[in-house]
Protein backbone atom coordinates (compact mmCIF):
# COMPACT_ATOMS: atom_id res chain seq x y z
CA UNK A 1 0.00 0.00 0.00
CA UNK A 2 1.39 3.33 -0.50
CA UNK A 3 2.29 6.19 1.80
CA UNK A 4 -1.17 8.20 0.94
CA UNK A 5 -3.26 5.18 1.31
CA UNK A 6 -2.20 4.11 4.25
CA UNK A 7 -2.56 7.79 5.85
CA UNK A 8 -5.72 8.36 4.86
CA UNK A 9 -6.89 5.21 6.08
CA UNK A 10 -5.12 6.34 9.36
CA UNK A 11 -7.17 9.39 10.01
CA UNK A 12 -10.36 7.89 8.43
CA UNK A 13 -10.29 5.25 10.88
CA UNK A 14 -9.00 6.92 13.40
CA UNK A 15 -11.41 9.62 13.55
CA UNK A 16 -14.57 8.07 13.19
CA UNK A 17 -13.90 5.45 15.80
CA UNK A 18 -11.84 7.62 17.81
CA UNK A 19 -14.86 10.10 18.10
CA UNK A 20 -17.40 7.20 18.95
CA UNK A 21 -14.72 6.45 21.55
CA UNK A 22 -14.31 10.00 22.81
CA UNK A 23 -17.91 10.52 22.93
CA UNK A 24 -19.18 7.02 24.91
CA UNK A 25 -16.07 7.88 27.18
CA UNK A 26 -17.56 11.15 27.73
CA UNK A 27 -20.74 9.56 28.36
CA UNK A 28 -19.72 7.04 31.00
CA UNK A 29 -17.99 9.64 33.03
CA UNK A 30 -20.48 11.97 32.90
CA UNK A 31 -23.24 9.50 34.46
CA UNK A 32 -20.99 8.20 36.62
CA UNK A 33 -20.66 11.57 38.23
CA UNK A 34 -24.47 11.95 37.79
CA UNK A 35 -25.28 9.04 40.18
CA UNK A 36 -22.59 9.99 42.58
CA UNK A 37 -24.85 13.90 42.86
CA UNK A 38 -27.47 13.73 45.87
CA UNK A 39 -31.01 13.25 44.20
CA UNK A 40 -32.54 16.05 43.26
CA UNK A 41 -29.41 18.39 42.85
CA UNK A 42 -29.27 18.62 39.38
CA UNK B 1 -48.35 8.43 30.10
CA UNK B 2 -45.98 8.57 27.19
CA UNK B 3 -43.40 5.94 27.56
CA UNK B 4 -39.62 5.80 27.82
CA UNK B 5 -36.44 5.06 26.97
CA UNK B 6 -35.15 2.59 30.11
CA UNK B 7 -31.68 3.34 29.60
CA UNK B 8 -29.31 5.42 27.87
CA UNK B 9 -27.44 2.64 26.29
CA UNK B 10 -30.89 1.23 25.00
CA UNK B 11 -31.70 4.20 23.52
CA UNK B 12 -28.43 4.95 21.52
CA UNK B 13 -28.60 1.32 20.09
CA UNK B 14 -31.70 1.20 19.22
CA UNK B 15 -30.72 4.60 17.02
CA UNK B 16 -27.35 3.29 16.28
CA UNK B 17 -28.77 0.71 14.79
CA UNK B 18 -31.90 2.40 12.80
CA UNK B 19 -28.58 4.34 11.64
CA UNK B 20 -26.49 1.95 10.88
CA UNK B 21 -28.56 -0.46 7.71
CA UNK B 22 -28.00 -2.64 4.80
CA UNK B 23 -26.95 0.63 2.68
CA UNK B 24 -23.74 1.32 4.96
CA UNK B 25 -22.08 -1.74 3.29
CA UNK B 26 -21.88 -1.25 -0.51
CA UNK B 27 -22.88 2.94 -0.14
CA UNK B 28 -20.01 4.49 1.51
CA UNK B 29 -17.39 2.06 -0.06
CA UNK B 30 -18.42 3.10 -3.30
CA UNK B 31 -19.32 6.68 -2.83
CA UNK B 32 -15.66 7.05 -1.93
CA UNK B 33 -14.26 4.63 -4.64
CA UNK B 34 -15.89 6.59 -7.24
CA UNK B 35 -15.12 10.02 -5.46
CA UNK B 36 -11.29 10.04 -5.18
CA UNK B 37 -10.59 7.59 -2.69
CA UNK B 38 -9.16 8.45 0.54
CA UNK B 39 -9.48 12.21 -0.69
CA UNK B 40 -13.49 11.81 0.08
CA UNK B 41 -13.12 11.28 3.71
CA UNK B 42 -12.32 15.15 4.01
CA UNK B 43 -15.53 16.13 2.29
CA UNK B 44 -17.39 13.46 3.84
CA UNK B 45 -15.68 14.48 7.53
CA UNK B 46 -17.33 18.44 6.56
CA UNK B 47 -20.55 16.73 6.25
CA UNK B 48 -20.59 14.81 9.05
CA UNK B 49 -20.05 18.07 11.30
CA UNK B 50 -22.04 20.34 9.43
CA UNK B 51 -24.97 18.10 8.28
CA UNK B 52 -25.55 14.84 10.15
CA UNK B 53 -24.70 15.86 13.85
CA UNK B 54 -26.52 19.25 13.55
CA UNK B 55 -29.55 17.39 12.25
CA UNK B 56 -29.59 14.41 14.59
CA UNK B 57 -29.21 16.98 16.97
CA UNK B 58 -32.37 18.70 16.29
CA UNK B 59 -34.65 15.90 15.59
CA UNK B 60 -33.66 14.08 19.10
CA UNK B 61 -34.17 17.94 21.04
CA UNK B 62 -37.50 18.57 18.93
CA UNK B 63 -38.69 15.09 19.49
CA UNK B 64 -38.04 14.87 22.98
CA UNK B 65 -39.48 19.14 23.11
CA UNK B 66 -42.96 18.32 21.89
CA UNK B 67 -43.33 14.71 23.29
CA UNK B 68 -44.26 13.47 19.58
CA UNK B 69 -43.30 11.95 16.26
CA UNK B 70 -42.96 13.83 12.35
CA UNK B 71 -46.74 14.22 12.36
CA UNK B 72 -47.27 16.08 15.67
CA UNK B 73 -44.06 17.80 15.42
CA UNK B 74 -45.06 19.55 12.00
CA UNK B 75 -48.31 20.10 13.75
CA UNK B 76 -46.81 21.91 16.46
CA UNK B 77 -45.07 25.01 14.02
CA UNK B 78 -48.34 25.69 12.22
CA UNK B 79 -51.93 23.37 12.11
CA UNK B 80 -51.57 23.14 8.09
CA UNK B 81 -48.02 21.77 7.57
CA UNK B 82 -48.98 18.79 9.50
CA UNK B 83 -49.36 17.59 6.12
CA UNK B 84 -45.78 17.17 5.73
CA UNK B 85 -45.62 15.32 8.53
CA UNK B 86 -47.44 12.97 7.05
CA UNK B 87 -45.73 12.87 4.19
CA UNK B 88 -42.37 11.98 6.30
CA UNK B 89 -42.87 9.11 7.98
CA UNK B 90 -44.91 7.58 4.81
CA UNK B 91 -41.36 7.41 3.20
CA UNK B 92 -40.07 4.46 5.98
CA UNK B 93 -43.26 2.79 5.16
CA UNK B 94 -42.73 2.59 1.00
CA UNK B 95 -38.61 1.97 1.72
CA UNK B 96 -39.91 -0.80 4.12
CA UNK B 97 -41.88 -2.47 1.50
CA UNK B 98 -38.62 -2.50 -0.93
CA UNK B 99 -36.34 -3.03 2.08
CA UNK B 100 -38.10 -5.89 3.46
CA UNK B 101 -37.52 -7.85 0.38
CA UNK B 102 -33.78 -7.43 0.43
CA UNK B 103 -33.40 -8.32 3.94
CA UNK B 104 -34.98 -11.64 2.66
CA UNK B 105 -32.96 -12.25 0.68
CA UNK B 106 -30.26 -12.24 3.23
CA UNK B 107 -32.81 -14.64 5.53
CA UNK B 108 -33.00 -17.13 2.16
CA UNK B 109 -28.75 -16.40 2.18
CA UNK B 110 -29.03 -17.41 5.67
CA UNK B 111 -30.61 -20.80 4.75
CA UNK B 112 -29.07 -21.42 2.32
CA UNK B 113 -25.76 -21.63 3.84
CA UNK B 114 -26.69 -23.88 6.12
CA UNK B 115 -28.04 -25.92 3.43
CA UNK B 116 -24.11 -25.54 2.06
CA UNK B 117 -22.75 -26.14 5.92
CA UNK B 118 -24.80 -29.60 5.98
CA UNK B 119 -23.73 -30.55 2.47
CA UNK B 120 -27.33 -30.86 1.13
CA UNK B 121 -26.33 -27.45 -1.33
CA UNK B 122 -23.04 -26.70 -2.95
CA UNK B 123 -23.67 -23.34 -3.70
CA UNK B 124 -21.14 -20.34 -2.14
CA UNK B 125 -18.65 -20.55 -4.97
CA UNK B 126 -20.96 -20.07 -7.78
CA UNK B 127 -23.76 -17.87 -5.88
CA UNK B 128 -25.17 -16.90 -9.52
CA UNK B 129 -27.41 -19.49 -10.12
CA UNK B 130 -28.98 -19.48 -6.51
CA UNK B 131 -29.37 -15.63 -6.73
CA UNK B 132 -30.94 -16.25 -9.98
CA UNK B 133 -33.26 -18.60 -8.98
CA UNK B 134 -34.38 -16.51 -5.96
CA UNK B 135 -34.07 -13.00 -7.67
CA UNK B 136 -35.76 -14.42 -10.99
CA UNK B 137 -35.48 -12.34 -13.95
CA UNK B 138 -37.64 -9.66 -16.17
CA UNK B 139 -37.25 -7.75 -19.30
CA UNK B 140 -38.45 -4.16 -17.71
CA UNK B 141 -40.18 -3.14 -15.05
CA UNK B 142 -43.09 -3.76 -17.12
CA UNK B 143 -42.50 -7.20 -17.56
CA UNK B 144 -45.28 -7.66 -14.69
CA UNK B 145 -46.09 -11.30 -16.04
CA UNK B 146 -42.65 -12.37 -15.52
CA UNK B 147 -43.43 -14.34 -11.87
CA UNK B 148 -43.00 -13.86 -8.60
CA UNK B 149 -40.14 -15.11 -6.28
CA UNK B 150 -41.44 -17.86 -4.04
CA UNK B 151 -38.43 -17.60 -1.67
CA UNK B 152 -38.26 -13.87 -1.11
CA UNK B 153 -42.25 -14.24 -1.07
CA UNK B 154 -42.35 -17.21 2.09
CA UNK B 155 -39.11 -14.99 3.65
CA UNK B 156 -40.68 -11.58 3.46
CA UNK B 157 -43.50 -12.61 5.95
CA UNK B 158 -41.08 -13.78 8.30
CA UNK B 159 -39.23 -10.59 8.06
CA UNK B 160 -42.67 -8.63 8.64
CA UNK B 161 -43.79 -11.15 11.09
CA UNK B 162 -40.44 -10.27 12.83
CA UNK B 163 -40.43 -6.63 12.84
CA UNK B 164 -44.84 -6.68 13.96
CA UNK B 165 -43.54 -8.86 16.78
CA UNK B 166 -41.15 -6.23 18.35
CA UNK B 167 -43.03 -2.99 17.83
CA UNK B 168 -45.68 -3.71 18.69
CA UNK B 169 -44.45 -4.54 22.03
CA UNK B 170 -43.16 -0.93 21.76
CA UNK B 171 -40.53 1.11 22.97
CA UNK B 172 -38.75 0.07 26.34
CA UNK B 173 -40.63 -3.93 25.87
CA UNK B 174 -39.65 -4.40 22.24
CA UNK B 175 -37.48 -1.87 20.48
CA UNK B 176 -34.82 -1.15 23.62
CA UNK B 177 -34.80 -4.54 24.34
CA UNK B 178 -34.42 -5.94 21.10
CA UNK B 179 -31.42 -3.61 20.16
CA UNK B 180 -29.76 -4.05 23.20
CA UNK B 181 -28.86 -7.82 21.75
CA UNK B 182 -28.72 -6.93 18.47
CA UNK B 183 -26.79 -3.64 17.75
CA UNK B 184 -23.42 -4.65 19.87
CA UNK B 185 -23.64 -8.14 18.56
CA UNK B 186 -24.31 -6.48 14.54
CA UNK B 187 -20.87 -4.20 15.61
CA UNK B 188 -18.62 -7.20 16.92
CA UNK B 189 -19.90 -9.55 14.10
CA UNK B 190 -18.46 -6.81 11.67
CA UNK B 191 -15.08 -5.91 13.21
CA UNK B 192 -14.81 -9.80 13.25
CA UNK B 193 -15.09 -10.23 9.43
CA UNK B 194 -13.54 -6.81 8.92
CA UNK B 195 -10.08 -8.30 10.97
CA UNK B 196 -10.41 -11.33 8.60
CA UNK B 197 -11.18 -9.55 5.33
CA UNK B 198 -7.63 -7.34 6.20
CA UNK B 199 -5.86 -11.16 6.45
CA UNK B 200 -6.41 -12.22 2.85
CA UNK B 201 -4.22 -11.84 0.27
CA UNK B 202 -4.77 -8.90 -2.04
CA UNK B 203 -6.13 -7.14 0.70
CA UNK B 204 -3.74 -4.27 0.14
CA UNK B 205 -4.61 -3.66 -3.30
CA UNK B 206 -8.07 -3.48 -2.35
CA UNK B 207 -7.55 -1.28 0.23
CA UNK B 208 -5.15 1.25 -2.39
CA UNK B 209 -7.97 1.29 -4.17
CA UNK B 210 -10.53 2.74 -1.39
CA UNK B 211 -7.87 5.08 0.86
CA UNK B 212 -5.43 6.60 -2.07
CA UNK B 213 -6.21 9.69 -2.18
CA UNK B 214 -6.72 11.74 -5.71
CA UNK B 215 -6.78 15.37 -4.28
CA UNK B 216 -7.61 16.87 -7.81
CA UNK B 217 -11.18 15.85 -7.35
CA UNK B 218 -11.70 17.86 -3.92
CA UNK B 219 -12.35 20.89 -6.00
CA UNK B 220 -15.18 19.45 -8.03
CA UNK B 221 -19.00 20.17 -6.52
CA UNK B 222 -20.24 16.92 -7.47
CA UNK B 223 -17.94 15.23 -4.67
CA UNK B 224 -19.42 17.53 -1.98
CA UNK B 225 -22.73 16.93 -3.08
CA UNK B 226 -21.90 12.99 -3.17
CA UNK B 227 -20.39 13.43 0.25
CA UNK B 228 -23.26 14.91 2.15
CA UNK B 229 -25.63 12.87 0.18
CA UNK B 230 -24.00 10.13 1.58
CA UNK B 231 -23.80 11.50 5.17
CA UNK B 232 -27.42 12.36 5.42
CA UNK B 233 -28.62 8.86 4.03
CA UNK B 234 -26.53 7.15 5.84
CA UNK B 235 -27.99 8.61 9.01
CA UNK B 236 -31.89 8.07 8.71
CA UNK B 237 -32.55 11.80 8.88
CA UNK B 238 -35.70 13.23 7.55
CA UNK B 239 -37.96 9.95 7.69
CA UNK B 240 -39.46 11.07 11.06
CA UNK B 241 -36.96 8.18 13.06
CA UNK B 242 -34.96 10.37 15.03
CA UNK B 243 -37.93 12.66 15.96
CA UNK B 244 -39.90 9.79 16.68
CA UNK B 245 -37.00 7.80 18.62
CA UNK B 246 -36.32 11.76 20.34
CA UNK B 247 -39.70 11.63 21.68
CA UNK B 248 -39.23 9.09 24.09
CA UNK B 249 -36.53 10.80 25.93
CA UNK B 250 -36.59 11.12 29.31
CA UNK B 251 -37.02 14.80 29.99
CA UNK B 252 -33.17 15.05 31.24
CA UNK B 253 -31.93 12.65 28.69
CA UNK B 254 -28.78 14.15 26.99
CA UNK B 255 -29.10 14.94 23.55
CA UNK B 256 -26.04 16.52 22.15
CA UNK B 257 -23.63 13.47 22.96
CA UNK B 258 -26.10 11.22 22.27
CA UNK B 259 -26.40 12.80 18.94
CA UNK B 260 -22.67 12.56 18.27
CA UNK B 261 -22.30 9.30 19.49
CA UNK B 262 -25.02 7.88 17.08
CA UNK B 263 -23.32 9.52 14.40
CA UNK B 264 -19.78 8.47 15.47
CA UNK B 265 -21.10 4.41 15.36
CA UNK B 266 -22.71 4.99 12.00
CA UNK B 267 -19.96 6.55 10.12
CA UNK B 268 -17.75 3.86 12.47
CA UNK B 269 -19.57 1.38 10.46
CA UNK B 270 -19.40 3.25 7.28
CA UNK B 271 -15.67 2.69 7.27
CA UNK B 272 -15.71 -0.94 8.88
CA UNK B 273 -17.57 -1.87 5.64
CA UNK B 274 -15.49 0.18 3.41
CA UNK B 275 -12.48 -1.74 4.52
CA UNK B 276 -14.25 -5.42 4.87
CA UNK B 277 -15.39 -5.01 1.04
CA UNK B 278 -12.27 -3.56 -0.46
CA UNK B 279 -10.65 -6.01 1.25
CA UNK B 280 -12.44 -9.07 0.20
CA UNK B 281 -12.90 -7.34 -3.47
CA UNK B 282 -9.13 -6.86 -3.59
CA UNK B 283 -8.50 -10.68 -2.78
CA UNK B 284 -10.92 -11.81 -5.21
CA UNK B 285 -9.13 -8.95 -7.62
CA UNK B 286 -5.48 -10.87 -6.98
CA UNK B 287 -6.84 -14.36 -6.94
CA UNK B 288 -9.54 -14.06 -9.92
CA UNK B 289 -8.14 -11.55 -11.88
CA UNK B 290 -11.66 -9.49 -11.29
CA UNK B 291 -12.33 -5.72 -11.08
CA UNK B 292 -13.58 -3.76 -8.77
CA UNK B 293 -16.85 -3.32 -9.63
CA UNK B 294 -17.26 -6.85 -11.43
CA UNK B 295 -20.10 -7.60 -8.79
CA UNK B 296 -21.87 -3.91 -9.50
CA UNK B 297 -21.90 -1.42 -7.19
CA UNK B 298 -24.96 -2.14 -4.56
CA UNK B 299 -26.29 -5.33 -3.60
CA UNK B 300 -24.36 -7.64 -6.28
CA UNK B 301 -21.38 -6.96 -3.75
CA UNK B 302 -22.98 -8.81 -0.97
CA UNK B 303 -24.75 -10.95 -2.51
CA UNK B 304 -22.48 -12.48 -5.20
CA UNK B 305 -18.70 -11.64 -3.99
CA UNK B 306 -19.23 -12.66 -0.54
CA UNK B 307 -20.31 -15.98 -1.09
CA UNK B 308 -17.69 -16.85 -3.24
CA UNK B 309 -15.03 -15.08 -1.12
CA UNK B 310 -16.20 -17.12 1.54
CA UNK B 311 -16.31 -20.45 -0.48
CA UNK B 312 -12.46 -19.52 -0.64
CA UNK B 313 -11.29 -19.25 2.76
CA UNK B 314 -11.42 -22.55 3.76
CA UNK B 315 -11.95 -25.70 2.28
CA UNK B 316 -13.73 -26.96 4.59
CA UNK B 317 -17.78 -27.21 3.69
CA UNK B 318 -18.69 -27.07 7.14
CA UNK B 319 -16.39 -24.23 8.27
CA UNK B 320 -17.89 -21.94 4.54
CA UNK B 321 -22.01 -22.84 5.54
CA UNK B 322 -21.03 -21.71 8.80
CA UNK B 323 -19.25 -17.98 7.93
CA UNK B 324 -21.78 -17.44 4.72
CA UNK B 325 -24.43 -18.03 7.84
CA UNK B 326 -22.96 -15.47 10.14
CA UNK B 327 -21.92 -12.97 7.46
CA UNK B 328 -26.04 -13.14 6.10
CA UNK B 329 -26.96 -13.19 9.79
CA UNK B 330 -25.27 -10.07 10.09
CA UNK B 331 -26.96 -8.42 7.09
CA UNK B 332 -30.31 -9.93 8.86
CA UNK B 333 -29.55 -8.06 11.60
CA UNK B 334 -28.75 -4.49 9.98
CA UNK B 335 -31.79 -4.68 8.02
CA UNK B 336 -33.73 -5.45 10.70
CA UNK B 337 -32.67 -2.85 13.31
CA UNK B 338 -33.81 -0.23 10.74
CA UNK B 339 -36.51 -1.82 9.18
CA UNK B 340 -38.12 -1.50 12.98
CA UNK B 341 -36.74 1.84 13.24
CA UNK B 342 -38.93 2.77 10.16
CA UNK B 343 -42.15 1.22 11.09
CA UNK B 344 -42.20 2.86 14.41
CA UNK B 345 -41.95 6.04 12.47
CA UNK B 346 -45.42 6.05 11.32
CA UNK B 347 -46.88 3.84 14.56
CA UNK B 348 -45.44 7.09 16.76
CA UNK B 349 -46.91 9.24 14.14
CA UNK B 350 -50.02 7.70 13.93
CA UNK B 351 -50.49 7.01 17.61
CA UNK B 352 -49.59 10.80 18.40
CA UNK B 353 -52.89 11.49 16.24
CA UNK B 354 -55.34 8.49 16.54
CA UNK B 355 -57.02 6.86 19.62
CA UNK B 356 -55.86 3.38 18.45
CA UNK B 357 -54.22 0.59 20.40
CA UNK B 358 -50.35 -0.17 19.32
CA UNK B 359 -51.45 -3.23 19.14
CA UNK B 360 -53.50 -2.84 16.54
CA UNK B 361 -52.09 -0.05 14.57
CA UNK B 362 -48.97 -2.25 14.16
CA UNK B 363 -51.01 -5.05 12.95
CA UNK B 364 -52.61 -2.90 10.26
CA UNK B 365 -49.44 -1.21 8.66
CA UNK B 366 -47.51 -4.80 8.71
CA UNK B 367 -50.67 -5.71 6.75
CA UNK B 368 -50.65 -3.06 4.23
CA UNK B 369 -46.32 -3.10 3.75
CA UNK B 370 -46.85 -7.04 3.17
CA UNK B 371 -49.23 -6.26 0.35
CA UNK B 372 -46.80 -3.92 -0.80
CA UNK B 373 -44.14 -6.07 -0.52
CA UNK B 374 -45.91 -8.70 -2.44
CA UNK B 375 -44.91 -6.49 -5.18
CA UNK B 376 -41.00 -6.20 -4.85
CA UNK B 377 -41.30 -10.07 -4.67
CA UNK B 378 -42.46 -9.87 -8.16
CA UNK B 379 -39.72 -10.05 -10.93
CA UNK B 380 -40.40 -6.96 -12.44
CA UNK B 381 -40.80 -5.65 -8.58
CA UNK B 382 -37.52 -6.68 -7.59
CA UNK B 383 -35.16 -6.41 -10.39
CA UNK B 384 -36.48 -3.05 -11.79
CA UNK B 385 -39.18 -1.28 -9.54
CA UNK B 386 -37.34 -1.18 -6.87
CA UNK B 387 -34.26 0.59 -8.30
CA UNK B 388 -37.18 3.04 -9.44
CA UNK B 389 -39.08 3.94 -6.06
CA UNK B 390 -35.58 4.19 -4.68
CA UNK B 391 -34.62 6.68 -6.84
CA UNK B 392 -37.18 8.61 -5.95
CA UNK B 393 -38.71 7.91 -2.59
CA UNK B 394 -35.09 7.17 -0.86
CA UNK B 395 -33.52 9.37 -2.64
CA UNK B 396 -35.74 12.81 -4.01
CA UNK B 397 -38.29 12.64 -1.15
CA UNK B 398 -36.15 12.52 1.45
CA UNK B 399 -34.02 15.10 0.47
CA UNK B 400 -36.68 17.00 -0.17
CA UNK B 401 -38.55 16.64 3.36
CA UNK B 402 -35.69 17.25 4.78
CA UNK B 403 -34.84 20.60 3.59
CA UNK B 404 -38.77 21.41 4.54
CA UNK B 405 -38.21 19.82 7.58
CA UNK B 406 -34.49 21.80 8.54
CA UNK B 407 -36.10 24.98 7.34
CA UNK B 408 -39.30 25.15 9.09
CA UNK B 409 -38.14 24.24 12.64
CA UNK B 410 -34.79 26.38 12.47
CA UNK B 411 -36.85 29.57 11.13
CA UNK B 412 -40.37 29.21 12.63
CA UNK B 413 -39.57 26.80 16.10
CA UNK B 414 -36.29 28.54 16.40
CA UNK B 415 -32.72 27.45 16.76
CA UNK B 416 -31.91 29.30 19.80
CA UNK B 417 -34.56 28.36 21.92
CA UNK B 418 -34.21 24.53 20.62
CA UNK B 419 -30.61 24.80 21.25
CA UNK B 420 -30.79 26.04 24.87
CA UNK B 421 -32.99 22.98 25.67
CA UNK B 422 -30.58 20.39 23.87
CA UNK B 423 -27.84 21.78 26.11
CA UNK B 424 -29.81 22.04 29.46
CA UNK B 425 -29.21 18.36 30.25
CA UNK B 426 -26.13 17.80 27.89
CA UNK B 427 -22.83 16.23 28.76
CA UNK B 428 -21.37 18.85 26.81
CA UNK B 429 -22.94 22.23 24.97
CA UNK B 430 -23.20 23.24 21.40
CA UNK B 431 -22.84 27.03 20.59
CA UNK B 432 -24.07 29.95 18.08
CA UNK B 433 -22.09 27.65 15.20
CA UNK B 434 -25.06 25.30 15.65
CA UNK B 435 -27.84 27.69 14.97
CA UNK B 436 -25.38 29.54 11.98
CA UNK B 437 -25.13 25.54 10.45
CA UNK B 438 -29.12 24.79 10.47
CA UNK B 439 -30.23 28.16 9.03
CA UNK B 440 -28.17 28.62 6.35
CA UNK B 441 -25.37 26.32 5.83
CA UNK B 442 -27.67 22.75 5.83
CA UNK B 443 -30.06 24.39 3.83
CA UNK B 444 -27.76 25.31 1.08
CA UNK B 445 -26.26 21.94 1.00
CA UNK B 446 -29.55 20.15 1.18
CA UNK B 447 -30.81 22.20 -1.92
CA UNK B 448 -28.04 21.46 -3.50
CA UNK B 449 -28.29 17.34 -3.22
CA UNK B 450 -31.95 17.82 -4.00
CA UNK B 451 -31.40 20.32 -7.39
CA UNK B 452 -28.59 17.47 -8.12
CA UNK B 453 -31.16 14.52 -8.13
CA UNK B 454 -33.45 15.78 -9.89
CA UNK B 455 -31.60 16.87 -12.75
CA UNK B 456 -29.89 13.49 -13.00
CA UNK B 457 -33.45 11.93 -12.94
CA UNK B 458 -33.85 14.30 -15.76
CA UNK B 459 -30.74 13.83 -17.63
CA UNK B 460 -31.39 9.90 -16.81
CA UNK B 461 -35.01 9.90 -18.78
CA UNK B 462 -32.78 11.31 -22.04
CA UNK B 463 -31.07 8.57 -22.39
CA UNK B 464 -33.94 5.83 -21.70
CA UNK B 465 -36.08 3.71 -24.75
CA UNK B 466 -39.78 4.73 -24.46
CA UNK B 467 -40.44 1.52 -21.55
CA UNK B 468 -38.00 2.91 -19.12
CA UNK B 469 -39.50 6.08 -19.40
CA UNK B 470 -42.75 5.11 -19.00
CA UNK B 471 -41.94 2.82 -15.96
CA UNK B 472 -40.39 6.04 -14.85
CA UNK B 473 -43.59 7.75 -14.86
CA UNK B 474 -45.65 5.17 -13.53
CA UNK B 475 -43.85 3.59 -10.71
CA UNK B 476 -41.75 6.61 -9.42
CA UNK B 477 -44.30 9.50 -10.05
CA UNK B 478 -46.81 6.93 -9.66
CA UNK B 479 -45.61 6.24 -5.46
CA UNK B 480 -44.90 9.78 -4.83
CA UNK B 481 -48.70 10.95 -6.09
CA UNK B 482 -49.77 7.94 -3.59
CA UNK B 483 -47.90 8.88 -1.15
CA UNK B 484 -49.37 12.69 -1.02
CA UNK B 485 -52.49 10.96 -1.41
CA UNK B 486 -52.35 8.80 1.56
CA UNK B 487 -50.72 11.83 3.51
CA UNK B 488 -53.72 14.02 2.46
CA UNK B 489 -56.25 11.06 3.45
CA UNK B 490 -54.78 10.75 7.42
CA UNK B 491 -54.24 15.03 7.52
CA UNK B 492 -58.35 15.76 6.63
CA UNK B 493 -58.72 13.16 9.47
CA UNK B 494 -59.65 14.24 12.77
CA UNK B 495 -57.21 14.22 15.64
CA UNK B 496 -58.91 11.63 17.96
CA UNK B 497 -56.03 12.46 21.30
CA UNK B 498 -55.19 15.39 22.89
CA UNK B 499 -51.72 14.79 21.95
CA UNK B 500 -51.46 18.17 19.93
CA UNK B 501 -52.76 20.57 22.93
CA UNK B 502 -50.18 19.14 25.31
Amino acid sequence: MSAGAIIMMVIGLGTVWGGAFVTILIALSADKKNNLKPEGSK
Amino acid sequence: MREVWQSRKGFIFAAAGAAIGLGNLWRFPFQAYKNGGGAFLLPYFVALITCAIPLMIMEYAYGRQIRGGAVKAFTNLKKKFEIFGWIQVMIPIVVMTYYSTIISVSLVFMLYSLGHAFGIVNWLSDPGPVMGMVTGSAENALDLGAGISIYILIAVIFVWLANWLIVKKGISGGIEKMSKIFTPMLMIMMVVFMVNAVRLNGSAIGLEALFKPDFSKIMDPGIWVSAYAQVFFSTTLAVGVMIAYGSYLNKKADIVNSAFITVFLNSSFDLAAGVLVFSTLGYLVQTMGVEFTSFGTGAGVAFIAFPIAISTMSSNVVVQGLLGFLFFFCLFIAGLTSSISMLESFATAALDKFKISREKLVTIIALFGFAGSVCFASYAGFNYILDIVDAYVGNIVIAGIGLIEVVLISYIYGTKELRQQANEFSDFKVGRWWDILLKYFTPLLLGAVVVTNIVNLFTGLLSMDTIGVIAQIVFGWGIVLIMIGASVVFYKRKWTTSSVNE
